[in-house]
């Protein structure tokens, strides 16, 4: 890998009540690269991304961040560095969607100009016109909508390193392969036409359960099973995967639906 | 309804609402940091809500009557009738702001402390937002309460609308016993009401 690693897992393990959640776990994120993890329901990779932002605390292992123990960090400055997009969007019932997304900028005080103006940008860069959203509650959203404003809220303070949880999950295939197409734009070009919001290139942690996606999206793919890592590849290499676990996700990328005759 | 009733209804009444509003007004003030305090201590928590539970259970006849013989919050009069109420508005107070503050979804707070929020602006910014309904709620019933058993308080010279009771009683006359008791019931109904309709406003909808 040509730059440094923005974050090294090493060995982690976690279990909760004696039964393991993630065993031995290592995996190293470089500055712009984004990993994909991939994993059916319950193999941990939600586990995994909360170990990241210090939610949870590992049994054994080591996670650094930016060269340094994630332990020797202050935690509110930790996770002021990576923005989350939690599964299911995590908004605030009593904020208005321009108050969610602003929250960190907020809490880094920036002034209230400058926080209501990224605001704006990230609405549109998630399509959503802000005249329409920015004064709506979280209630007042449908799902996909508030994914979205769940990545705005993650992309805010332009944090080094994004956490996202399924961060397209709830969203219509059409504005699905739209975001994803913008996440690869961003890879890619190391930035979004001048004054867009997204700035330089991010690395990334990238939960999914759709191969098809995280061979789009990955620099690499990191294949989870019942907690362990079964495969670390990137998208080329995982296409030639011959563990069953790769198997079985490989075989829902094989066109089986047919029109009727 | 002659006149000289009339007036003594109204002035007693206005007694009687500068009982309930002093005594709601120490009982928040100590109930609320008490939530905030207890909120992030669950064993402490468990002792003073114990405590106060049991406080509740006193008959309220015979909490005024442990009072008067104590000194500094003791006596006849008003002070140890504030003192006695304040004992029982706390509860509710207390217990619904604790109910609110903890019984935020964990995963919103989850996500507060993922986004890099101190426990202090968790607290200040998202808990006890979300917690104003039911804050409310308590005030509402530790006010209806109040209103009630502020009656009592004429017993041992606090005044307000007992005044008409304790003398309806010993006169056996049931009009003055009315002419407490009414007025009461309407400030009951309209505090319950109106608290409502605050409560209502501040839900995030
Ligand atoms: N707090 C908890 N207590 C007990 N078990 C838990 C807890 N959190 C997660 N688990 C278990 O850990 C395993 C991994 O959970 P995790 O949420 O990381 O899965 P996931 O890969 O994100 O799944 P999904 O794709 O459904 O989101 C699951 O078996 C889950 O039941
Ligand atoms: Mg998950």
């Amino acid at each position: 890998m040509p730059s440094d690693p923005i974050l090294e897992i090493r060995n982690v393990s976690y279990a909760i009540g004696g039964r393991p959640i993630l065993r031995d776990i290592s995996l190293t994120v470089h500055e712009g690269e984004t990993v994909v993890l991939l994993g059916r329901s319950g193999s941990g990779k939600t586990t995994l991304l909360k170990a990241v932002n210090g939610l949870v605390h590992p049994n054994s292992g080591e996670i650094r961040f930016e060269g340094k123990p994630a332990l020797e960090w202050d935690p509110i400055r930790l996770r002021r560095r990576m923005g989350y997009v939690i599964q299911d969007a995590g908004l605030f019932p009593h904020w208005t969607v321009a108050a969610n997304i602003g929250l960190v900028p907020r809490l880094e005080n920036w002034n209230p100009e400058k926080v209501a103006s990224r605001v704006e940008s990230l609405l549109r860069d998630v399509g959503l016109e802000p005249a329409e959203f920015e004064g709506r509650y979280p209630r007042q959203l449908s799902g996909g909508q508030k994914q979205r404003v769940g990545i705005a809220r993650a992309l805010a303070a332009d944090p080094p390193l994004l956490l996202l949880d399924e961060p397209f999950a709830a969203l219509d295939p059409i504005t699905r392969f739209d975001l994803q197409r913008q996440f690869l734009e961003i890879r890619r070009s190391g930035e979004t036409e001048t004054g867009g919001a997204t700035a330089a290139a991010k690395s990334a942690l990238f939960v999914t359960h759709d191969v098809r996606e995280a061979l789009m999206l990955g620099s690499r793919v990191a294949l989870l099973k019942d907690g362990a890592m079964d495969v670390l590849a990137t998208p080329a290499e995982f296409l030639a995967a011959r563990t069953p676990e790769a198997l079985a996700f490989l075989a829902s990328l094989e066109d089986h639906w047919r029109p009727h005759e | 309804m002659n006149s000289r009733l009339a007036s003594e209804i109204l002035a007693l009444s206005l007694e009687h609402l500068e009982l309930v509003a002093i005594t709601i007004g120490i009982a928040a003030a100590v109930a609320l940091p008490g939530a905030v305090l207890l909120a992030r201590r669950a064993r402490t928590r468990r002792w003073v809500v114990g405590f106060a539970n049991i406080a509740q259970t006193i008959p309220s006849l015979a909490l005024f009557g442990f009072l008067l013989p104590l000194p500094l919050i003791g006596g006849i009069g008003k002070r140890t009738a504030i003192v006695a109420l304040c004992l029982y508005a706390l509860l509710p107070i207390l217990r619904n702001s604790l109910v609110g503050i903890l019984g935020v979804d964990a995963t919103v707070r989850e996500s507060a402390v993922a986004m890099g929020m101190t426990q202090r602006q968790i607290l200040w910014q998202v808990e006890l937002p979300l917690a104003v309904p039911s804050i409310v709620a308590g005030l509402r019933i530790a006010t209806v309460a109040t209103i009630g058993t502020a009656t009592i308080a004429a017993a041992i010279g606090g005044g307000g609308l007992g005044v008409f009771i304790f003398r309806g009683i010993s006169m056996v006359d049931t009009p003055t016993v009315l002419a407490g008791a009414i007025p009461a019931a309407v400030m009951a109904l309209l505090a319950d009401e109106g608290l409502e309709w605050i409560e209502r406003r501040l839900s995030p909808a």
